[in-house]
């Protein structure tokens, strides 16, 4: 019997530990590691963030559906990896804390065959200083990464609306929080949201919205862009967003690394080298990501993390990490297994795998600041990679060490992504987008990078039907309820 | 003459004189039910050929 440890039970680790769990049945084991006891949808955490969803609707409890797939769950962190085993047996192992099931601050040596790393990012607040969610990490400014920072974020919301309606005229920032970030979409959902709300309201008037970014221009969103037909053009996303910015009436600031946030005050640089300061009374701004800390260690315990993990935390896989210039990027750079190199019975999935390069053109400020956004790994990718990589072990669990493994490159897959505008049945919007491949590949589609006959994008009603029924399929996917199988990652 | 709602916002700031703002019917057509549901069917069909050529 062989053990399969997935640690994360994210979008990719949730959907590598369900998908392994069917394949092998019960002649073999997965335990999952994780440290929450609930599972979130995180896409709809920007909803939870405006008041418009509660934090119950965008969360379930793991553990019956842990217990429905046979699947051994332990609600705990990983803390290190112990890949060669240790002085007494040749066994690999994770060291794991308990976080709940009753033995929180607990540790103990988990035993593997196969390991999936799907941890997802560590939210680097402390990257800024003063930067943070509003509670223990820094009071200054809200998030929306997690279901209960959303939660804070609409509670926030609220008094500021509060304040509005009082006559109090409110500067609304948000963005950012670093020139390394990633994960622009989601501050991009958050601020039309934001504006859909008070819009509803009648309090428009009473409101300046303002966009901060790390991206060199509108319409990066981490991938240099993308080119799409529209009425018989190509056109860069970057015509786009600055048009739907203008029409709802939001300034924005681009190419900005902030580099400290006060009380109702953010100080940052631009690409320009220029540095300037910009007041709110409401600011969600996104952190950077970093790898979780996971630390490695060799027989002899001497410290491995160099080996097994990029500078940045996130795990090595087979990408080509040889530094090399924008000019010389080639999409065969990108991971194709995810196997770790060092040890093969490694690998990694979803935001925990060390991209070999940024995706967007690299940037940085004469000062030497590095300002540009890092490469997004977006739910579909996630839950693809987390099924190759899930389908990958289970191959070489069942065949024997030579099977084959399954392939998911990020520069040979498309994206679909919906990005919310503003709730509703009846008056929300939603741009609807998709990339292909995610990561563009300039030998193959000279020019764009992508194949425009699958990169397209469109805002209006059906964008939100699309990203409101999504909500409810992929909830329903992740319960495994009947047909779980057939709904696409 | 009044200002037409869509144009209102080029003034605003050259960020937004530099745009295309959507006119009034590009946006009534962004929300009418009708021509939505026929998106709404386009789009999913779009984003399954994605999809699928993506696993
Ligand atoms: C607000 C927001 C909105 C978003 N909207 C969209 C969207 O509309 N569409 C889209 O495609 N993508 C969206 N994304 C991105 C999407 O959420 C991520 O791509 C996806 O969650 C990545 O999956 P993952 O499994 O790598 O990481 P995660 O889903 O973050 O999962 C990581 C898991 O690992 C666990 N973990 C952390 N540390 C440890 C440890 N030490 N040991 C064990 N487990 C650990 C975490 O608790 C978590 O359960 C959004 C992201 C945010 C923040």
């Amino acid at each position: 019997m062989a053990r399969l440890l997935v640690l994360g039970g994210g979008v990719a680790g949730h959907t590598a530990a369900t998908f392994a769990a069917d394949w092998l049945g019960r002649d073999h084991e997965v335990v999952v590691v994780t440290p929450n006891a609930k599972w979130n949808w995180i896409p709809s955490n920007i909803w939870v963030g405006v008041g418009q969803m509660s934090k119950e609707e965008v969360t379930f409890d793991l553990d019956p559906v842990y217990k429905k797939a046979g699947i051994t769950y332990k609600q705990a962190k990983a803390v290190s990896l112990n890949p060669e085993g240790s002085g007494s047996s040749d066994k690999p192992y994770v060291t794991v804390e308990y976080t709940g099931q009753g033995k929180a601050g607990n540790s103990e040596e988990v035993t593997y065959d196969y390991l999936i790393n799907a941890t997802g990012p560590k939210l680097n607040f402390g990257a800024t200083p003063g930067l943070g969610e509003g509670s223990q990490l820094g009071e200054h400014t809200v998030s929306v990464c997690t279901a209960d920072h959303a939660q804070h974020a609409a509670d926030e919301l609220t008094k500021v609306l509060d304040k509005m309606r009082k006559g109090e005229r409110q500067k609304i920032l948000i963005g950012t929080g670093h020139g390394m970030c990633t994960c622009q979409g989601a501050a991009f959902e958050y601020i039309f949201n934001v504006e859909h709300e008070i819009r509803k309201a009648g309090l428009r008037d009473m409101a300046d919205i303002k966009w901060i970014s790390n991206e060199s221009f509108m319409g990066d969103f981490g991938m240099g862009g993308l080119h799409m037909k529209v009425g018989g053009y190509v056109v860069s996303s970057r015509i786009f967003t600055e048009s739907l910015f203008a029409e709802r009436g939001v300034n924005y600031i681009t190419g900005a690394h902030v580099n400290k946030v006060e009380k109702g005050k953010v100080s940052y640089e631009l690409l320009d080298g220029s540095m300037g300061e910009e007041t709110f009374d409401f600011s969600m701004l996104i952190p950077p990501f970093a790898g979780v800390g996971l630390k490695a260690y060799n027989k002899a315990g001497e410290d491995i993390t160099d080996t097994v993990f990029a500078p940045n935390g996130f795990m090595k896989v087979d990408a080509n990490y040889t530094p090399k210039p924008y000019e010389e990027w080639k999409a065969s750079d990108w991971p194709l297994t995810y196997q770790n190199p060092t040890y093969k019975n490694i690998f990694a999935a979803g935001i925990a795998f060390a991209p070999p390069h940024l995706i967007s053109k690299p940037a940085k400020s004469p000062n030497g600041t590095v300002i540009n956004p890092t490469p997004p790994r977006t739910g579909m990718p996630s839950g693809i990679i987390g099924k190759a990589v899930a389908h990958s072990v289970c191959d070489l669990i069942k065949n024997g060490e030579g099977a084959p493994l399954h392939e998911a490159s990020m520069a040979h897959m498309g994206a679909a992504c919906v990005a919310s505008a503003g709730k509703g049945w009846l008056d929300g919007t939603a741009a609807a987008m998709t990339v292909y491949p995610v990561v563009q590949d300039f030998e193959k589609y000279p020019g764009t990078g992508r194949d425009t006959d699958y990169t397209f994008g469109e805002i209006g009603l059906a964008g939100h039907w699309i990203k409101h029924i999504l909500h409810y399929l992929f909830i329903y996917k992740a319960k495994l309820k009947p047909f779980w199988k057939i709904i696409p990652e | 003459m009044a200002i037409k709602p869509e144009e209102f916002n080029f003034a605003k700031h050259d960020q937004f004189n530099n745009a295309m703002i959507p006119g009034k019917f590009a946006r009534a057509l962004r929300t009418c039910k009708i021509w939505q549901f026929i998106r709404f069917i386009v789009l999913n069909i779009k984003m399954l050929i994605v999809v699928s050529k993506s696993h």
